[in-house]
C-alpha cells in the first residue's frame, strides 16, 4: 500500500494492490466439490446448452440406455419450475431441483448445498443439468469431471462461433436433433468444423434423442468413462 | 445477466481489502477484463452501479482495462491475435492454438480513502505480520 495523493488535512487516498481473480470464491468451492467427487471416484457431468437444445430429453434417453449399467442421479438447475426434475423422477432416478429464481447459472456453492441430499457414496454418475444458457454457465466451475455441451442442429451451424467461450471449455459436444438437419438447412459437417475451429480437442457425437440415431455411441462412451473412473477405486483399494 | 453475480463478487473482494486497511470509502476499482470471457462490459458497469449502493464503494469508479486475446501455436511458436471468428487452429500448420491472454477477470488494485492517522498507523505496522496485529482493534471515531 502506498499513498498516491494527499487528500484534505485529515484524509489520504491510498492504492491497495489486490491481484485477485473475481471468481476465486467460486473456484475454491468448486475445488472442494471436485476433491469430494474424486475421493469417491464419482464421474460428474456439467450438462449445458441453450434453452431448447434438448438437454432433458437427451438425459431421459441417456438414462433409459444406461439402465442397469450404472447408478446415477441428477441435479436439475432451472429458473422457476421443477418440471425437469419431475421428468427424471418419473424414470425412477433420484433427482434434486435447484430453483435459481433470477440467477442465470448454477454456481459451485449451489451444487455443494445440493450434494447434502444425495447418497454420493452409492453413485457412479452424477449429472448436473445447468440452466439453459450458452453464456453465463461457462464462467462458473462446479467441480465437474466433464463439461458436456449440447448443441442442436436447429440452432444453426454458427452457434459455436457465436458463443466461443462455452464451446472452447467443453470436453464433449453433443450435436443433437440430427434428424432435423435437412429441415433446418444445416450442414452437419460445417457445424462440426465450427466446433473444432474453437475447440480442436473436444469429443463430438452426432445424435438424435428422439429417433435414437447415434445415441449408443454417446452412451457407450459415457459408460466407458464411468467404468474407467470406477476402476480407480479397485486400484486404490 | 451473470454480471450481477460478478459485480457482487468484485464488491465483496474490494470491501474486504478496504476494511482491512480501515478505509472510509473505496474510490476506484481497477479491473482487468479479458476479451475471451463471457462478461459484457456495459452489463457489468450497469450491474456495478446497482450493486454498489450502500457499500464502501458507493461512489467508486470501476475502471476496466480490456485485455486482448492472444494465442500461440506450439509449432510456429508465434503469439498472434486469432483470425476472425476466433478460430483457434493455426492457419499455417493446422495445430490447435494455446490461449496466452484474454481470459482475465482480475482486480488489480483499489484506491481507498483513509484517515491520515490510520494511514500513518498502517505504515508503522508494515513490518508486523498480520497475525500478530490485534484483531479487536477498532478504528477511532472521527
Amino acid at each position: 500500500m502506498e499513498p498516491i495523493t494527499e487528500g484534505s488535512a485529515a484524509r489520504t487516498t491510498e492504492r491497495i494492490s489486490v491481484q485477485t481473480n473475481v471468481l476465486n470464491a467460486n473456484q475454491q468451492t468448486a475445488a472442494e466439490n471436485r476433491q469430494m467427487f474424486e475421493d469417491r471416484n464419482l464421474l460428474v457431468i456439467n450438462l449445458m446448452s441453450a434453452p431448447g437444445a434438448g438437454k432433458t430429453t437427451l438425459l431421459e434417453a441417456t438414462i433409459r440406455s444406461l439402465e442397469g449399467r450404472c447408478r446415477l442421479a441428477v441435479i436439475e438447475g432451472d429458473l422457476q419450475t421443477d418440471l425437469d426434475a419431475q421428468r427424471i423422477q418419473a424414470l425412477g432416478v433420484r433427482s434434486h431441483q435447484i430453483t435459481t429464481g433470477t440467477v442465470c447459472h448454477l454456481d459451485a456453492r449451489m451444487v455443494a448445498r445440493a450434494l447434502a441430499v444425495f447418497p454420493v457414496d452409492e453413485l457412479d454418475l452424477l449429472v448436473i443439468e445447468n440452466v439453459g444458457n450458452l453464456i453465463c454457465p461457462a464462467s462458473f466451475d462446479l467441480g465437474e469431471s466433464l463439461r458436456v455441451v449440447v448443441c442442436s442442429v436447429a440452432e444453426g451451424a454458427e452457434k459455436p462461433r457465436k458463443y466461443p467461450v462455452m464451446f472452447h471449455k467443453a470436453n464433449v459436444v453433443l450435436i443433437n436433433k440430427i434428424d432435423l438437419a435437412m429441415a433446418s438447412d444445416v450442414d452437419l459437417e460445417e457445424l462440426e468444423a465450427n466446433i473444432r475451429s474453437i475447440n480442436p480437442n473436444a469429443t463430438v457425437f452426432k445424435l438424435s434423442s428422439r429417433t435414437g440415431v447415434g445415441l449408443s455411441d454417446w452412451t457407450d462412451w459415457l459408460q466407458h468413462a464411468v467404468a474407467t473412473r470406477r476402476a480407480n477405486v479397485m486400484v486404490g483399494a | 445477466m451473470h454480471e450481477i453475480s460478478i459485480a457482487e463478487s468484485i464488491l465483496e473482494i474490494a470491501d474486504e481489502q478496504a476494511r482491512a486497511q480501515h478505509a472510509r470509502s473505496i474510490q476506484l476499482i481497477k479491473l482487468r477484463l479479458g476479451e475471451f470471457t463471457t462478461i459484457v462490459r456495459e452489463a457489468l458497469e450497469f450491474a456495478f452501479e446497482i450493486a454498489r449502493q450502500g457499500t464502501l464503494a458507493e461512489h467508486a469508479v470501476l475502471e476496466i482495462e480490456r485485455v486482448p486475446i492472444l494465442v500461440r501455436c506450439a509449432v510456429c511458436d508465434k503469439a498472434t491475435q486469432p483470425v476472425a471468428g476466433i478460430c483457434l487452429i493455426c492457419t499455417v500448420c493446422g495445430f490447435p492454438m494455446e490461449i496466452l491472454s484474454g481470459e482475465e477477470l482480475q482486480i488489480e488494485y483499489i484506491e481507498v480513502e483513509t484517515e491520515e492517522e490510520w494511514s500513518q498507523w498502517n505504515r508503522s505496522q508494515k513490518e508486523v505480520p498480520r497475525e500478530q496485529q490485534s484483531e479487536s482493534l477498532s478504528r477511532p471515531t472521527s
